[in-house]
């Protein structure tokens, strides 16, 4: 039942602060509503317990297994947000003088060194409020670099095409167009195809290594020389950072600018779908544009670097600082993970990966990359099972619903068909990783011996499958009280 | 593990990264902190910031938070969920975001909301992207943007669509009204316009003629794109009911329904707009539908507007939304309701009347702009103003926002809020220290004579 | 296999043409191409007096979890556009090469139709698409 139709005409809830109403008489008429907003009617106890009874309809990491490919849905650390909440963060106003912003200013400082080091990049701004702002702000400064030599020709990103549809979508946002790569039949990218149309019109190309097909590009150096000797720039989408933080830099590998997704690599909570923050490192060529504010050091003191400070700067993409709060909770996982604990999360995911894959292999399931390593995450293809058995990738991830655990991502990337992209992070165990494969061996039986039991799945949660149909066809997209 | 893998070492699973690549020092980090050790530093630096009170708004602003909102949202079913692609295990944030667009559609007579953006200045963004789309009438790409815009989102604006060859025409301000006077849109009579921009409350607090706006925009063959504060609706016309057929888009900063200030951000944007524009409205959205067995459930849709389906013919590159902003704000509507949204919305207007009231009294201080507003209103200090509001800062009183930078014209003028927190003493208090720290830096000649 | 009617001439992309014999054209998409896309949720179509282009995108078909664009396979102005689609995109699965049309083109060329597919040269299109 919805919140509004559990209102009631003048109930209230006691939370409500003022008490009295002041008077408004003096806003003339004209500028005033003629009807309150018909928002719910109810007592902060039914308020409490609609809310708290819908949380329990969802999956989520403190709940469940949640191995959703390429989202890196780690375990969030209970002290990130408490010490990101405390009173003196949690108030502070954006336009705060830097006078009283020294404790909050210094956690910036600390984490944009932090981010620095272990991308191998030359500075870093933290300021775009999710990754694909993070991408954003990385084309931005390709293309303010080049139009800043009035190299103007460059007119082409090229992406691969297993890349995620953010890449392509924000290589327009910049006014390029964008050419895809094909990938070979190993998972790496097409050099030779590469190398035929990299030229004078390319102004970069946009990577994300390990690749969203769940292996490390070993040509990265072969890539990085061809794209730059013909003058363009290299992207990195910091998507799947977890699987070599602290092993490999992203500035070694040759790459000029990447985003990182801190609600991904650095545990900040996805919270339904964002907040995320997405901050930007550079090569040394790309300082000057990064996007504003950041936080310098002068002396003891930390200052604010903004607009008038970085007159090349791509600018700010949002009103003030960022995602602040999200960045905290960053800070506090960075510190309590420290140099020691940076490796130990590509090491653990990449176990906790490579184990899944071996298993489900000998499980009966096939690898989209047989003769590859897996990284962090891995690729299986159910094209078999979906022909022989009639039961789809979609069904298995449904029924994987019913049997308690969240699905992997499911037909992404594009380029194998009926995947699961699986990704079990670094902070599961042993136990867990066992329990889905044991899972997925029993959903096979079942779509040996009783198929419809995995098609009609899943049959033990709020809901059955959706009519996503009828929700496009027949939009129903808010209550009104005519509704009813 | 490693016995089932077939591997000798961890080491070994990254025998495909060439050699070269692999780091071996991360000597800039400093070492781990325990959780009691971060928890010290982490106190340290909160305490050091102080909490000064607060009459700063410009677009973040301090209003009463109920406890329930924060207890309720950080459960983890809602902060640790991700986007809920998966339907039939995400049903609780589903349903909750089609209840946040219900509220929405409510708050701003529009028929449609998406679930969120990043934040109000990325909004506007948007809707001038999306209005772009839209007006199939207009084949130019200009924007008419008045001065009265919050520079912010002004500049984020630029930096957002200029490369997509969007031209951002900016109107000038009413010197005695501080809005933006209907008359200047006569220039541009019979000009091809994509949209007009319209803020209400403006970034002054000024109320803007938003019927005469909006009509002339309908009239002259562009969309209408208001800019609102939520919580301002509770007592202000909505965008749906602007001059005749009310306006097309309508976006703005949700930070005032239930999102701390903390700093700047994570806060939400909203984005809505009437039915007709839904399929070029950004970011997700939910419908209602039902199961296989006729039960009603929610799910994404019209998913194939966006960057994962379109990918390059997306109608933005945007993925996430602000999910657990928006959990608060729909758990702050529902605890208010209107009733409670407009007792917070008539208590700051009546606070920040009170204030502008007390501070005039001062010698030499001046209000600007004498028309209608909300919460914020500007006024012009006899002395400098970015001194004066250090000096009040080292009394722990963020007194306003210094103007000079984005309105040099306005002299030494700050803009002010005082929010329903703000108590009488707290008035009071800012009051006094104004009119020491104005009599100590020799702003006023004769600084100890009273006023009338 | 879904059914290639003989008398209509068809495109690479997977669209439909019908002579109407005045200087006229219906184009509208393959029954393979709804097949393909699975259960339509809407249809963007170009407006009446449109100029299309041979080759270039004019309309966009969209299903729950595709969007495919729609290129003009003839050149020519737009003389009438399925307005039946706005509410009932589902004629398009229902009868492709029928009820389902989306536009109808005045030829600026007449010659162009000659550079299209007969059924059985699109029935090879599909057939190597498969493999």
């Amino acid at each position: 039942m919805l919140i509004f139709e559990q209102s009631r005409a003048g109930r209230q809830a006691s939370a409500q602060a003022p008490l009295e109403r002041a008077d408004v008489s003096a806003i003339p008429e004209q500028f005033r509503r003629r009807r309150s907003a018909a928002l719910p009617e109810v007592s902060e106890m039914q308020a409490v317990r609609h809310y708290t009874r819908l949380s329990r309809k969802n999956f989520s990491i403190d709940t469940q297994f949640y191995p959703l490919g390429s989202c890196t849905m780690k375990y969030n650390p209970r002290a990130c947000n408490s010490l990101a909440s405390l009173p003196g963060l949690l108030s502070r106003h954006p336009e705060a003088p830097e006078s009283h912003s020294q404790g909050f200013m210094a956690c910036l400082y600390d984490l944009q060194e932090i981010l620095r080091e272990v991308t191998g990049m030359k500075a870093v701004s933290l300021s775009p409020a999710a990754g694909a702002q993070g991408e954003f702000a990385g084309v931005a400064m390709i293309r303010a670099y080049h139009d800043a030599r009035g190299d103007h020709e460059r007119s082409e990103i090229l992406v691969p095409d297993a890349a995620h549809g953010t890449n392509p979508a924000t290589a327009v946002m910049c006014g390029y167009k964008v050419r895809e790569i094909p990938t070979g039949a190993d998972g790496d990218v097409d050099l030779e195809a590469l190398q035929a149309v990299v030229g004078p019109h390319t102004a970069g190309i946009m990577l994300t290594n390990p690749s969203t097909l769940g292996v490390f590009d070993r040509k990265i150096e072969a890539i990085a020389k061809t794209v730059h000797d013909a003058g363009g720039l290299l992207y990195y989408d910091g998507a799947n950072l977890n699987a070599i933080l602290g092993k490999v830099r992203p500035g070694t590998m040759g790459f000029d600018v990447i985003h990182m997704n801190l609600h991904k690599t650095f545990s900040t909570p996805h919270g339904g779908g964002g907040p995320g923050a997405g901050p930007v490192g550079v090569s040394e060529r790309l300082v000057p544009y990064l996007p504003v504010p950041m936080v310098a050091k002068s002396g003891d003191e930390y200052v604010w670097l903004t607009e008038e400070d970085c007159p090349e700067s791509i600018g700010r993409l949002t009103a003030f600082a960022g995602n602040a709060g999200v960045l905290l909770r960053a800070y506090v996982y960075a510190r309590m993970l420290g140099r020691e604990g940076m490796p130990r999360v590509a090491e653990y995911s990449t176990l906790n990966a490579n184990y899944m894959l071996k298993r489900l292999q000998a499980a009966g399931f096939d690898a989209a990359y047989p003769d590859r390593r897996a990284t962090h995450e891995f690729i299986i293809t159910l094209k078999r099972q979906a022909k022989e058995l009639g039961v789809n990738t979609m069904d298995f991830a449904k029924r994987l619903l019913d049997y308690g655990f969240h699905a992997p991502t499911t037909y992404f990337p594009l380029l194998v068909p009926e995947c699961l992209l699986i990704e079990p992070t670094e902070t599961e165990d042993k136990e867990t990783l066992d329990g889905f494969i044991q899972a997925m061996s029993d959903i096979l039986a079942e779509a040996q011996s009783d198929p419809e039991q995995v098609r009609q799945a899943p049959h033990t949660l709020p809901v059955k499958r959706l009519d996503d149909v009828k929700a496009a066809r027949e939009l129903d997209l808010a209550w009104t009280p005519e509704t009813t | 593990m490693l016995a089932a893998i077939g591997a000798q070492s961890i080491d070994e699973l990254f025998d495909e990264i060439p050699a070269s690549l692999r780091l071996s020092q991360l000597d800039a980090i400093p070492a781990a902190l325990s959780e009691m050790e971060v928890g010290q530093l982490m106190g340290r630096r909160a305490q050091q910031d102080g909490q000064p009170v607060c009459f700063i708004g410009a677009g973040a602003y301090d209003h009463h938070i109920p406890a329930a909102v924060w207890q309720i949202t950080t459960r983890g079913e809602y902060y640790t969920a991700y986007t809920p692609y998966q339907a039939e295990a995400s049903q609780g944030t589903l349903q909750l975001l089609y209840e946040y667009q219900s509220m929405m559609v409510a708050l701003t007579g529009m028929d449609v909301s998406n679930a969120s953006l990043y934040d109000g200045a990325s909004a506007l963004a948007e809707a001038v992207l999306m209005a772009v789309r839209a007006n199939r009438k207009s084949k130019s790409k200009r924007i008419l943007m008045p001065k009265t815009v919050h520079p912010a989102y002004r500049r984020v604006v630029r930096n957002i669509v200029h490369n997509q060859e969007v031209e951002l025409v900016e109107l000038p301000y009413d010197p005695s009204g501080g809005h933006t006077d209907p008359s200047v849109l006569e220039a541009y009579a019979g000009e091809d316009i994509a949209a007009l921009v319209i803020p209400q409350p403006n970034f002054f607090g000024v109320l803007e003629e938003v019927d005469a706006l909006t009509d002339w925009a309908h009239a002259n063959g562009a969309l209408a794109i208001g800019v609102v504060n939520p919580l301002a609706l509770s007592l202000l016309t909505p965008p749906g009911e602007w001059g005749e057929k009310g306006a097309d888009i309508c976006c703005g900063e949700g930070q005032p329904l239930g999102a701390p200030l903390s700093s700047g951000g994570p806060y939400f944007g909203f984005l809505c707009c009437k039915q007709s524009h839904v399929r070029q409205m950004p970011g997700r959205i939910i419908g209602r539908t039902e199961d296989l067995d006729g039960r009603v459930g929610y799910t994404l849709t019209l998913q194939a507007r966006e960057q994962h389906i379109r990918r390059s013919k997306a109608t933005s590159n945007i993925c996430t939304n602000q999910g657990l902003m928006v959990t608060a704000a729909t758990i702050h509507m529902a605890l208010l309701g209107s009733e409670g949204l407009e007792r917070a919305a008539a208590a700051s207007y009546q606070n920040t009347s009170q204030l502008v009231s007390q501070l005039t009294a001062i010698e030499g201080v001046e209000s600007l702009f004498q028309r209608p507003a909300f919460h914020e209103r500007v006024i012009r200090l006899p002395a400098e103003a970015g001194s004066v509001l250090r000096s009040l800062a080292a009394h722990s009183l963020l007194g306003g926002l210094d103007l000079s930078r984005d309105y040099p014209e306005l002299g030494d003028a700050i803009l002010v809020c005082a929010t329903e927190k703000r108590t009488a003493e707290e008035i009071d208090a800012y009051a006094q220290k104004l009119q020491r720290v104005i009599q100590l830096q020799g702003g006023v000649k004769c600084g100890l004579v009273p006023k009338e | 296999m879904s059914k290639i009617p003989n008398e209509l001439k068809y495109a690479k992309s997977h669209e439909w043409v019908r002579d109407e014999g005045d200087g006229t054209v219906v184009v509208g998409i393959t029954d393979h191409a709804q097949e393909l896309l699975g259960d339509l949720v809407f249809v963007e179509l170009p407006e009446v007096g449109d100029t299309v282009d041979a080759g270039n995108e004019c309309a966009v078909v969209e299903s729950v979890k595709a969007a495919s664009d729609v290129y003009s396979p003839v050149s020519g102005e737009v003389v009438a556009v399925n307005e039946s689609l706005a509410d009932t995109p589902e004629t398009v699965n229902e009868d492709a090469f029928g009820e389902g049309w989306l536009f109808k083109v005045r030829l600026s060329a007449g010659t162009e139709l000659d550079d299209l597919l007969d059924d059985e040269a699109y029935a090879e299109v599909i057939e190597s698409e498969e493999h």
